[in-house]
């Protein structure tokens, strides 16, 4: 097989996996954050304010997991270095 | 379809590039400057005040009053740095629903030159809080074993703070494309709501993180 289609095989699947796997952990990280913050505002409705307040802070922290395999998935799709690479090789040729 | 607006060039010469990032910022800048400039002309305390000037007055208590909240006990301080970081971020991420606008910020040389003078902010706020000397003490906190782990702390902060607000960007712009190719309709007017939206809360979290490490930084001990 040659290096391109190889390059292009490798960098689609891993895209893929990359953004699947990425995405379990930060779900149910968010998931149990909002479920601690909702009995929380049940347990004390006075301190609404600072607890959403800490729970979008602590929500835009754990997304930002789940961004990083984005960008890496986007990278590999749409601005490959090894696939502009072998590509500029093959037109130069 | 583009990464990031910064493949978009306008004109070239040698090295020196326009592209569209660079005119956007600078269009925003201007629009936001005049604005401001504009409504600020007459201030009044008493009698007939302006809706913009009522506006305007709005959005400086509440970032005043955020910063407080965190623990910053002189916001006046830090109202500029802070406030700038919060309208810039998010009056360029309004504008997205502006036809043929790219925010700027989906590129990262804008997010990377945020980040970095939210990096360099924070050493100056926390030498001019506690000294040179003392504040490179504070590096040495908990035991001065922890050295190489503060620093590398604060480097993956400011690298995680221009990232967080690159991807969510970029990857609301890109949605949209890749949507409209596919179900031109009703979905991309989704999440180009969905985008308006991550692009508030994002400016949000962009500035509290700001306001929670400059308070970091300027905590003197035993307060």
């Amino acid at each position: 097989m040659e290096s391109t289609s190889l390059i292009a095989i490798v960098s689609i699947i891993t895209a893929g996996v990359t953004i699947a796997v990425g995405s379990i952990a930060p779900a149910l990280g968010e998931g149990r954050a909002v479920s601690t913050a909702l009995s929380s505002l049940a347990q004390q409705p006075d301190a609404a304010t600072t607890i959403t307040r800490t729970l979008f802070v602590g929500l835009a922290m754990i997304e930002s997991i789940a961004i990083y395999c984005l960008v890496i998935s986007m990278i590999l799709i749409f601005a490959n270095p090894f696939w502009n690479h072998v590509i500029a090789q093959a037109t130069g040729k | 379809m583009r990464l990031s607006p910064d493949a978009l060039v306008f004109w070239r010469y040698g090295f020196l590039v326009l592209n569209s990032t660079i005119v956007t910022t600078w269009a925003l800048m201007l629009v936001m400057t005049v604005g401001a400039m504009l409504i600020t002309r007459r201030l009044a305390t008493e009698g007939h005040i302006s809706r913009w000037q009522g506006f305007l007055e709005i959005v400086v208590t509440t970032i005043q009053k955020q910063i407080q909240e965190v623990g910053l006990h002189h916001p006046e301080k830090y109202l500029g740095f802070i406030g700038t970081l919060f309208l810039f971020i998010a009056v360029s991420n309004l504008c997205a629903i502006l036809p043929g606008y790219e925010p700027p910020t989906g590129s990262l040389s804008t997010t990377s030159a945020l980040a970095i003078s939210v990096f360099v902010a924070v050493q100056l706020f926390g030498i001019e809080e506690q000294g040179v000397v003392g504040y490179l003490k504070s590096y040495l906190k908990p035991t001065f074993i922890m050295l190489p782990f503060n620093i590398i702390s604060e480097l993956s902060r400011t690298f995680a703070l221009a990232i967080r607000l690159f991807g969510n960007i970029m990857s609301g712009t890109m949605i949209v494309g890749i949507l409209l190719t596919i179900t031109p309709l009703i979905f991309p007017l989704f999440m180009n709501l969905l985008g308006l939206l991550t692009g508030m809360v994002q400016a949000y979290i962009f500035s509290i993180l700001a306001t929670v490490y400059i308070a970091a930084a300027t905590r003197t001990r035993g307060e």
